[in-house]
């Protein structure tokens, strides 16, 4: 399309008009700020869905639905700190791992880069624009390729994917040996050519011993269901929130541009002579701030790491009792890279439950504080102890959680279906898969995994309910950290026969009484008691011997 | 003007087959299509917004992301099962080829009809293997999600280099370098059709040939 010239630096912004100057920088900023979106939304976890809108809204650049979450936007802004991707500067977002015991590995390094070739010749405001366009679909095409993906979208119970953004060199260091990488692709512009491409980690081995893949069980019984969490002091999963740019506000961001860059673009159809370019800036109302402003947690460290988790199970917005769970990704103000459920994370103990129930159904949303310390990644910096008194007072207090005020999925991988913490089993309970029949002294029938079974995974479709509120009430009162019941809408289970549908039928008979042959009085009977019964036993037996054989001869 | 083609390669077992298709067809798609034109006075006009979403295979270890419209999911989806039902069809050996060419129309002169040329051809050779196990179908899922991994990573590095493409078209022009039949979105104009290879290896004896796109075909 063009020829490629070779310039000096100094002199490449002669040749180009200022209208084309200002608006390839703008091209180059926004292109900056939807990589960022598009990497960090393919490492959610979550299936990511857009739709195609045949009257062009002007707000979507590139012609393309790419949802903006605010605090990405914010962690973009913030590391670019106002400059753009060129020579020598470029703009990197790492996505790394991090365990439930802490430990942290770099995944792949997304690099947007500049180099000094130039294109003297193409049109900035249409092919150009049109390449960028093209450059984004292959990105969104290349992050579901990578391993990370994979890995990104079993995030949950054992590890959760983070995300760093920082600009300048190139960090590749990180990544072990034997990386490989991937080029996306590139756009030649008059300044420079936008190369955009991925290094990724090839070796995985610290991870081989660890257990990052959840097989569905072979046998019914699943020990690990019941092991204390191995997030002891993060026992709720992340959930991330967010909203695309124009809907409704909460997050407030008082240090942030609240203008929104408009991009309306016509083209012409005689293109090589007459582009008709417009741009247009329109300002969006500042946020309204919302509750989290008058939670200022101070903000220690620089890097800006920030929790991505959420597992492809969500829930349905609460029910007053379940109180630890109705809340959705809060979006901290002065700490906004932090998304956490006040339930767990670092941020429970420092929020005042009273206030933030009440407006957060009004709201709909929560604020919490993360740790002290954000530079960290965030996990157990509180403890156990205080989360279990934080909740317990949120679960006492009256949530008068408007679920349909509650918009966002939230999501978080718990064993659910298990509404009563004496169910909670213990590993200690559980050396012998058959440790029920054992006599023993002191097991509890409720930690018997023979008594309770434990449910089988869950698995992301019966707990996909819908967003809106769910009337009934359960499991009221749910303190227990680890299990707490979920109401869920199981799919097609409506019958206009019964009056229960089968969602409420499960609950009711999710907790069976025991088998009497599993008591406690029978275990504790001594297996010398029945083998002094057998004699008598068997001299019945005998006598009705005649009996015994006709039965088998009616068998044959 | 001389029509790239670029030719890709899987094998997979009979189930795969609609999957490793769409993913793959989709993919491409993906950066040939648009949003809606729409023409203003002056000659200018303006462009739709693509949506896209993810898709999860269920019979491989692989998410594909296609553009967001439901017309033209439709459409690939009856050529891919066209395709599929041929395959089976056609015998033991399950081999073929469904291509997907990029064209432009031109018009000619009464009686002549017009010509589609051709700007751009993808291949999809396919070769289905029998599996004799639970086990063997298990490494296959994770070996197909990655090598349609690789082919997908192929179709993003023909995509950047960025050659020809038909000119932006005037309003009158426009039906003959897009399909614009669409309600969503707008790609370039498409056709799909098939091959299927017979145990000897020629292919055809039974070229068969579907238009999804071609409303001027006598």
């Amino acid at each position: 399309m063009g020829r490629l010239t070779w310039r000096e630096p100094f002199s490449m912004d002669n040749d180009l008009s200022p209208q084309d100057k200002k608006d390839l920088d703008k091209f180059i900023k926004f292109f900056a700020l939807k990589t960022v979106q598009v990497i960090v939304q393919a490492r959610l976890g979550e299936k990511i869905c857009s739709s195609s809108s045949s009257s062009p809204t002007g707000s979507d650049w590139f012609n393309l639905a790419i949802k903006d979450i605010p605090e990405v936007t914010h962690e973009a802004k913030k590391a670019l700190a106002g400059q753009l991707p060129g020579i020598g500067r470029s703009m990197c977002v790492e996505i790394s791992l991090k365990t439930s015991e802490g430990d942290s590995m770099e995944l792949e390094t997304w690099c947007l880069e500049m180099n000094e070739k130039c294109d003297k010749d193409i049109k900035v405001s249409y092919t150009v624009y049109n390449r960028l366009s093209l450059l984004l679909k292959s990105l969104l095409a290349i992050t579901r390729v990578t391993p990370a993906y994979k890995l990104s979208r079993k995030q949950g119970h054992d590890y959760v994917i983070l995300y760093r953004i920082y600009f300048g060199e190139v960090q590749l260091a990180g990544l072990g040996e034997g990386f490989q990488t991937v080029r996306v692709g590139l756009v030649g512009t008059p300044t420079g050519t936008i190369t955009l491409s991925c290094a990724y980690r090839t070796n995985l081995a610290f991870m081989s011993t660890r257990q990052f893949e959840r097989t569905g069980p072979i046998m019914g019984i699943i020990i690990d269901h019941f092991v204390e969490r191995p997030f002891p002091n993060t026992g709720h999963m992340h959930a991330c929130d967010y909203r695309a740019t124009g809907e409704e506000d909460g997050v407030g961001y008082p240090g942030v541009e609240d203008s929104q860059e408009v991009c309306t673009t016509s083209f012409s159809t005689s293109p090589p002579t007459q582009c008709v370019f417009t741009v247009s800036k329109a300002h969006f109302k500042s946020p309204k701030p919302a509750v989290m402003d008058t939670l200022k947690v101070p903000m220690l460290g620089l890097s800006f790491s920030h929790q991505l988790c959420s597992s492809r199970l969500s829930y349905q917005p609460p029910m007053p009792g379940a109180a630890d769970l109705c809340y959705p990704a809060a979006l901290n103000s002065t700490n906004p890279h932090q998304m956490v459920l006040p339930g767990k994370e670092g941020g429970v103990p420092l929020m005042p439950p009273q206030p933030c129930h009440g407006t957060q159904a009004e709201h709909g949303r929560v604020s919490s504080c993360p740790p002290a310390d954000p530079g960290h990644h965030l996990s157990g910096s509180p403890s156990t102890g205080e989360d279990a008194e934080t909740l317990s007072r949120s679960g006492e207090a009256k949530t008068a959680c408007r679920p349909e005020a509650l918009e966002t999925t939230f999501t978080r991988k718990v064993g659910a279906f298990v509404n009563k913490p004496s169910t909670q089993v213990t590993t200690t309970g559980l050396d012998l898969p058959f440790a029920a029949f054992a006599p023993r002294a002191l097991n509890s029938e409720e930690n018997d995994p023979m008594v309770h079974p434990p449910e089988s995974p869950t698995t992301a479709s019966p707990l996909h309910g819908s967003l809106h509120s769910q009337d009934s009430v359960d499991s009221a009162g749910q303190t227990q950290d680890d299990f707490v019941m979920v109401d869920f809408k199981p799919a097609f289970s409506k019958d206009d026969l019964l009056p229960m549908d089968l969602g409420t039928f499960y609950r009711e008979f999710q907790n069976p009484p025991q088998l009497s042959s599993l008591s406690i009085d029978v275990s504790a009977q001594s297996m010398a008691e029945d083998l002094d019964s057998l004699p008598e036993k068997l001299a019945i037996y005998e006598k009705n011997i005649d009996e015994f054989d006709a039965f088998v001869d009616t068998l044959q | 003007m001389n029509c790239r083609s670029e030719v890709l390669e899987v094998s997979v077992e009979g189930r795969q087959v609609d999957e490793a298709m769409l993913a793959l067809l989709h993919t491409i798609l993906l950066h040939r299509s648009t949003g809606k034109f729409h023409y203003k006075k002056e000659g200018t006009y303006s462009i739709g917004t693509v949506g896209t979403q993810d898709i999860d295979c269920d019979f491989i270890d692989f998410t594909f992301v296609r553009v967001s419209s439901e017309e033209l999911d439709r459409a690939i989806r009856k050529a891919v099962g066209e395709f599929k039902e041929a395959l089976s069809n056609s015998g033991s050996d399950g081999m073929g080829q469904i291509s997907l060419e990029f064209y432009q129309k031109k018009k000619s002169r009464w009686p002549f009809s017009d010509e589609c040329i051709p700007w751009e051809v993808w291949s999809i050779k396919v070769n289905v293997v029998n599996l004799a196990n639970e086990q063997e179908r298990q490494i296959c899922r994770e070996k197909v999600g990655e090598k349609l991994g690789e082919k997908v990573i192929n179709i993003v590095e023909v995509i950047s280099r960025h050659e020809y493409l038909p000119k932006m078209p005037t309003q009158s022009e426009v039906d003959n370098v897009f399909d614009t039949s669409l309600k969503d979105v707008q790609p370039y104009l498409y056709k799909i059709t098939y091959q299927i290879t017979d145990s000897l290896g020629t292919s055809v004896s039974t070229t068969m040939r579907r238009l999804i796109k071609d409303t001027l075909a006598l």
